[in-house]
């Protein structure tokens, strides 16, 4: 609290927009605990905090999707109060979302002038719109076509039309919500030489992120925030990823998974040229061939959407091989369903807990059964046995440490990263002899993150094989014992997990290295 | 609407016709058949269009309808109750339209405001439509013995309409027109003006509308009226123009085809159209098999707009994607 | 076990919001009532016109033996196509084809019991179970069509019900007539004595016994087996369902065979237990009372059995009304409207009756509900306006 100035006696100049004691809550979570926070005209403030640490709340507060319920916000001084993004819009406020806002099977041109619609005659002048972004597009640097339909644009050029878009409504704050997570390194570069032109230019940036490097990399000031409270302020000059990471999470963090050297057993997955159908047509994934051995961890890393869901759901059965062929602990198995892989020892953590992972209105106990609520003595011919399945879920419940540790409860009712322990609980509660776990730390508090790790090397060590996805280099690099880079719907690269750099790795995630599918095949 | 498609509908009715012709009494001649057919099958799809234009609205801006129908019987009780007090049968247009309207309120209200499964708010207010209808037929239509205002009278188009075999295609009712001129309007409406830009967004990812600054609430509430006016008019259609009286649930499942062919015609109003016109061809070779004694059980006939719909929504005739954010209320922080 | 009190104080909650919504309805139909009326002067007598005809209404409806009969007669085939209704709605399916399939189980129930020479032992039973087999099949179809094409069952269901009834129409009319000379209409010959349930009682049939056997095995199926963990499974989330191994496209292929199977029963019972035949049309209006049935009690084996009977009630009730008071026995489907109204926007009812959204503790709901009752009585007087 301290370290943040509201009153703008920090030096530097008057707030352009400022928040005062904001506290927002959700049913009994407080989001956002009496934050104060502020920009100033051409700086860069990153906003930096753990996974569920408000950042996005305060953002949120900031643009107007979402009412405060306490405190107050000032722009140029005025307190102002944004009923919707529109108030937010008419006052010089931009934001490009974590999931970006635009609609995907309009052009780029409809998506800018969304909200603010040039007409003539009554009919939609989109010309003029045009011509806007082009100019737009070159003032910044950018490259961008108004007339590409969004859905065939890349992350990265979408992100580009995001921040024209801002641009368009007259922005002088943009806010940027996790603007990296979906970028490579290479990228990342692009996005912050913009960022620099805009605060070079008299635009504010304020810049959320969990990424070390990166905020320490473009911001003018830090700010640290942590379960819902801004917890300090720093200069970069002043800070290094030691004590930002220390102020972000409250104390030293296991920057490294203590683990055993491996001793890699017999191939229990193999990928011979495996393909899969995206969703909208064509191969997600192209010709991937590898192994994970028993007893050994391997870590597929790539930037999102460059195949890795579509390969875990191949290898799960819920999406089907188009070809190759794939052998799970010695079985051909692309032709089996999800059940019968689970016989095989399957286990798997799914990408999308809310989606695959459980039934949100049943109880943990029937979650905890989800996928083997038929077997005995769980069912007896047919009739599930109530006592059975509850022993089995208290059991679970004490062992993984999952709260509140009410079994009866709705899964619904828990927090993310109890939810997500509840799905690590059944996955690991049984004989696993090969493990699939996608994302598997994504929105978990960093407490359940420390058990899920360990959980997952018990269970290497326990002689699975394990095969873990995920966006995080940093969980990949501590976790894995060999690392797979996906690019395109291919494996590009190998690296074993102690010699990996974010920077290697960063190649070969922008597709800057040689491709091993081509060369095993 | 693909081309494909629209090859498919131009080959089914040509087959429908084909059926009647190859079917037909030797005493009666070819050209009027075929004739007849047309023409019932332009008048036939006033109403199914009307409902796939009221459904397309909704539906677009992310609200799924499976009203019509109530909307339309609604509507069609409004429109002959007004015409007939009045005397006036613009009036009873009017009435059609509003109390169209005021139904799509009430869905909206139930669906966007208070986030109704929107399916469940469809059944609700077809089961309402169905019940007051025929309620207040029985108590005020009966009772009082209330008789219509009659039926709007044919427009011709001048020569067209005198030409031999194809003039009846040029004498259709008032609303059989306004309904093609509707088709036009709409498309104009959804896909050139700003807020036709708004229902799509708001349609295909209510978030990005909402960070763009447009109400989401206030767009759906707008869309679903406008698509309620206009099964008001569809409603009208029944009771101004068909027949001039009410009986009850006589929308017989015209809301549920023209929502049909609304999905057949992947969303867009020509595509709406055409789809409705195949409907209606197979409705028209039920009644023009009656009236030249063509013999084929009426049932068999009868059943046949049905099989159609299903064989067409089960995508026999390929698929098309629906808006993307249909079904889902949208919540807000 | 879970704790046994918050489960019944749950349970008395989730009773509470449909008991106020009939009673919301039902002061609404006062109203209309009134309305419809004739002409009365000052509030006293309107109320007293409407007190007439609710009276009226229940003695229709259970004010002697004939009537308890008739309403008891009437619950059952509300019985089994609202219970098919639910099930579907617990496997996430939305039937509204309970009428079709009504229908075609009545239409080949009535085949098997005219058609085919049976000892009587096992007459019945084919019967049944040709009504309950015409059922699934119809229902059966929109369930594949839906899990394999996406079709929805929504219109796919409606379509089914349209056909059904132009097939009965070619049927009845054609091949499955009743060819005596007497007959004029539309209707099969009179099924065999050995194919009718027996009567319980004098006047009613024993298909009672047989709702409530349904009623419970449908219960055990869905909370019980494995098979309701899956459709429910499939029906709160079917990607966690297809992720857990479960066949969601069978599932969903089931819940509506199996739907359809309950409201081919209810056909097939009343062709063997009260009409004796299939008659073209008499079974209009089936498809959306059983769907106000099912979400009236809150797609559960309980609240089903209450609301057929309430529903049975009312329309029982409803020609005594007409009777007494000259306004139209239609005023029913208004006030059943308006209770499903009610029930599917629980808001309204919670914000009428100042409810508290939660309803994880709230044992003294009941006694508040009851308490605050009169004001909406107030409330809806104001809302009248159709005078």
């Amino acid at each position: 609290m301290s370290a943040t100035d509201p009153a703008g006696a920090g030096g530097g100049g008057p707030w352009l927009l400022e928040a005062r004691h904001l506290t927002k809550r959700y049913g009994a979570v407080i989001a956002n605990r009496d934050v104060s926070f502020g920009v100033r005209p051409g700086e860069i403030v990153a906003l930096l905090g753990e996974n569920g640490a408000g950042k996005s709340t305060l953002v949120n507060v900031l643009y107007g999707m979402t009412a405060p319920d306490g405190g107050t916000l000032l722009v140029d001084g005025q307190p102002v109060r944004l009923r919707s993004p529109r108030d937010a819009l008419a006052r010089g406020i931009g934001m490009v979302h974590q999931h970006f806002m635009l609609v995907p099977p309009f052009t780029v041109a409809e998506n800018v002038a969304l909200g603010h619609e040039p007409s003539r005659h009554g009919a939609i002048d989109l010309a003029t719109v045009e011509g806007r972004v082009v100019a737009l597009a070159a003032r910044f640097g950018m490259e961008v076509d108004p007339h590409a339909v969004i859905r065939d644009l890349s992350v990265g050029q979408q992100q580009r039309v995001e921040i024209i878009k801002a641009l368009d409504r007259g922005a002088r704050v943009l806010i940027l919500d996790e603007p990296t997570a979906v970028l490579t390194p290479q990228e990342t570069e692009g996005l912050f030489h913009v960022l620099r032109g805009l605060a070079a230019g008299g635009t504010s940036v304020v810049f959320i992120s969990h990424k070390l490097g990166e905020v320490l990399d473009i911001a003018d000031r830090i700010v640290v925030m942590r379960r819902g409270e801004v917890v300090g302020e720093v200069s970069p000059a002043d800070a290094t990823p030691e004590s930002l990471a220390a102020m972000m999470v409250g104390r030293e963090v296991l920057l490294r998974v203590e683990k055993a050297p491996a001793t890699p057993g017999e191939a229990m997955v193999v990928l011979r040229d495996v393909q899969v159908a995206g969703d909208r047509g064509g191969r997600a994934v192209d010709g991937v061939t590898f192994e994970v051995r028993a007893g050994e961890i391997v870590g597929i890393a790539g930037v999102q959407g460059n195949g890795q869901t579509e390969l875990v759901e191949a290898i799960a059965g819920l999406r089907p091989v188009a070809g190759g062929s794939l052998w799970l602990c010695g079985v051909e198995a692309q032709r089996l369903g999800v059940r019968a892989r689970a016989a095989l020892g399957l286990a798997h953590v799914p990408e999308d807990r809310q989606r695959h992972g459980l039934v949100l209105p049943f109880s943990v106990a029937d979650n905890l059964v989800l996928n083997r609520y038929h077997l005995a003595p769980l069912a007896i011919r047919g009739v599930r046995q109530a006592r059975a399945i509850l022993d089995l879920a208290r059991n679970l419940v004490a062992r993984f440490d999952i709260r509140p540790p009410i079994a009866e409860v709705p899964v619904q009712a828990l927090s993310g990263g109890n939810k997500q322990k509840v799905i690590v609980a059944r996955e690991l509660s049984h004989d696993v002899r090969v493990l699939v776990a996608a994302q598997p730390t994504r929105g978990v508090d960093v407490g359940s993150i420390e058990f899920i790790h360990r959980s997952l090397v018990a269970a290497r060590d326990a002689g699975a094989a394990v095969l873990v996805v995920s966006a995080e280099l940093d969980e990949l690099m501590s976790l894995a014992d060999r690392v797979l880079v996906m690019f395109r719907g291919r494996v590009v690269g190998e690296v074993a997990g102690s010699e990996a750099t974010r920077e290697g790795i960063g190649l070969l995630m922008a597709g800057g290295g040689r491709q091993l599918g081509d060369v095993e095949t | 609407m693909t081309r494909g498609r629209f090859l498919f509908v131009l080959g089914c009715i040509a087959g429908l016709v084909g059926i009647a012709e190859a079917l037909r009494s030797p005493d009666v001649p070819a050209a009027v058949v075929a004739a007849s057919m047309l023409a019932t099958t332009l008048r036939f799809a006033t109403p199914l269009t009307l409902g796939a234009l009221a459904g397309l609205f909704c539906e677009r801006s992310g609200v799924a309808n499976i009203a019509i129908e109530g909307m339309m019987l609604a509507a069609a009780f409004g429109a002959f109750i007004v015409g007939a007090l009045t005397k006036s049968l613009a009036a009873g247009i009017v009435a059609g339209m509003v109390v169209g309207a005021l139904m799509a309120l009430l869905h909206a209200w139930l669906s966007v405001t208070l986030r109704v499964d929107q399916i469940v708010s469809g059944t609700v207010i077809n089961i309402m439509a169905a019940g007051v209808t025929g309620f207040l037929s029985t108590e005020v239509v009966r009772r009082q013995a209330i008789s219509g205002a009659g039926l709007l009278p044919a427009w011709r188009v001048p020569g067209l309409s005198e030409v031999p075999v194809i003039g009846p295609l040029f004498q259709q009712q008032p609303i059989a027109w306004v309904t093609l001129a509707l088709v036009v309007v709409a498309h104009l409406v959804l896909f050139r003006t700003a807020w036709g830009l708004r229902v799509r967004a708001v349609g295909e990812l209510p978030r990005a509308a909402h960070a763009a600054g447009v109400s989401v609430a206030r767009t759906r509430y707008a869309a679903v009226m406008v698509g309620g006016a206009i099964a008001g008019i569809g409603g009208g259609y029944f009771t101004l123009e068909a027949v001039p009286v009410f009986e009850p649930m006589m929308t017989n499942g015209r809301g549920f085809i023209a929502l049909a062919a609304l999905i057949f015609g992947g969303w867009t109003p020509a595509g709406a159209w055409v789809a409705s016109l195949l409907f209606a061809a197979a409705n028209a070779l039920h009644i023009n098999a009656q009236q030249f004694g063509i013999p084929v059980p009426a049932q068999v006939v009868g059943m046949f707009p049905y099989v159609l719909t299903i064989v067409i929504l089960a995508g026999a005739i390929g698929r098309v994607t629906p808006p993307a954010a249909i079904g889902q209320p949208y919540v807000r922080d | 076990m879970a704790p046994a009190r918050p489960g019944i104080a749950l349970r008395l909650d989730a009773a509470l919001v449909p008991v106020l919504a009939i009673a919301t309805a039902l002061v609404a139909g006062g109203a209309i009532l009134w309305a419809a009326g004739p002409q009365l002067e000052g509030p006293w007598l309107g109320l007293q016109f409407v007190a007439v005809a609710y009276l009226s209404l229940l003695e229709g409806a259970v004010g002697s033996r004939d009537a308890v009969i008739d309403t008891v007669l009437r619950a059952v085939p509300y019985a089994f196509s609202g219970l098919a209704v639910m099930l579907a709605f617990r496997g996430g399916l939305f039937n509204i084809g309970a009428e079709g399939q009504l229908t075609i189980g009545a239409l080949f129930a009535a085949w098997a019991g005219f058609g085919l020479d049976l000892p009587a032992v096992i007459h019945l039973p084919v019967v049944l179970a040709t009504g309950c087999l015409a059922g699934a099949v119809w229902g059966g179809v929109a369930g594949l069509l839906k899990a394999r094409t996406g079709a929805h069952e929504v219109i796919t269901t409606i379509m089914l019900n349209y056909i059904a009834s132009q097939l009965a129409a070619y049927l009845l009319n054609g091949p499955l007539r009743d060819r005596s000379p007497l007959n004029v209409i539309a209707q099969t010959p009179k099924i065999a004595e050995g194919a009718r349930l027996p009567d319980l009682v004098p006047g009613m049939h024993a298909g009672v016994l047989l709702v409530v056997a349904v009623a419970v095995v449908t219960w055990f199926v869905v909370w019980r087996t494995t098979t309701g963990f899956e459709l429910r499974m499939v029906g709160a989330n079917p990607d966690g369902a297809a992720y857990a191994g479960v066949g969601v496209v069978r599932r969903m292929t089931w819940a509506l065979g199996a739907s359809g199977l309950l409201a081919g029963l209810a056909g097939a019972v009343q062709v063997a237990g009260v009409n004796y035949r299939s008659t073209l049309g008499f079974n209009v209006g089936y498809g959306f009372d059983s769907i106000a049935i099912a979400l009236l009690g809150r797609n559960t084996v309980s609240g089903v059995l209450l609301s057929s009977v309430l529903f049975a009630a009312l329309r029982t009730g409803a020609t005594k009304l007409q009777f007494r008071t000259q306004v139209s026995a239609d005023i029913i489907s208004v006030i059943q409207a308006l209770v499903l109204l009610l029930v599917a926007a629980e808001q309204i009812v919670r914000w009428l009756y100042r409810l508290q959204a939660a309803r994880a503790v709230a044992p003294a709901g009941d006694d508040e509900g009851r308490e605050v009752a009169p004001v909406t009585i107030g409330s809806a007087e104001t809302a009248r306006t159709s005078k």
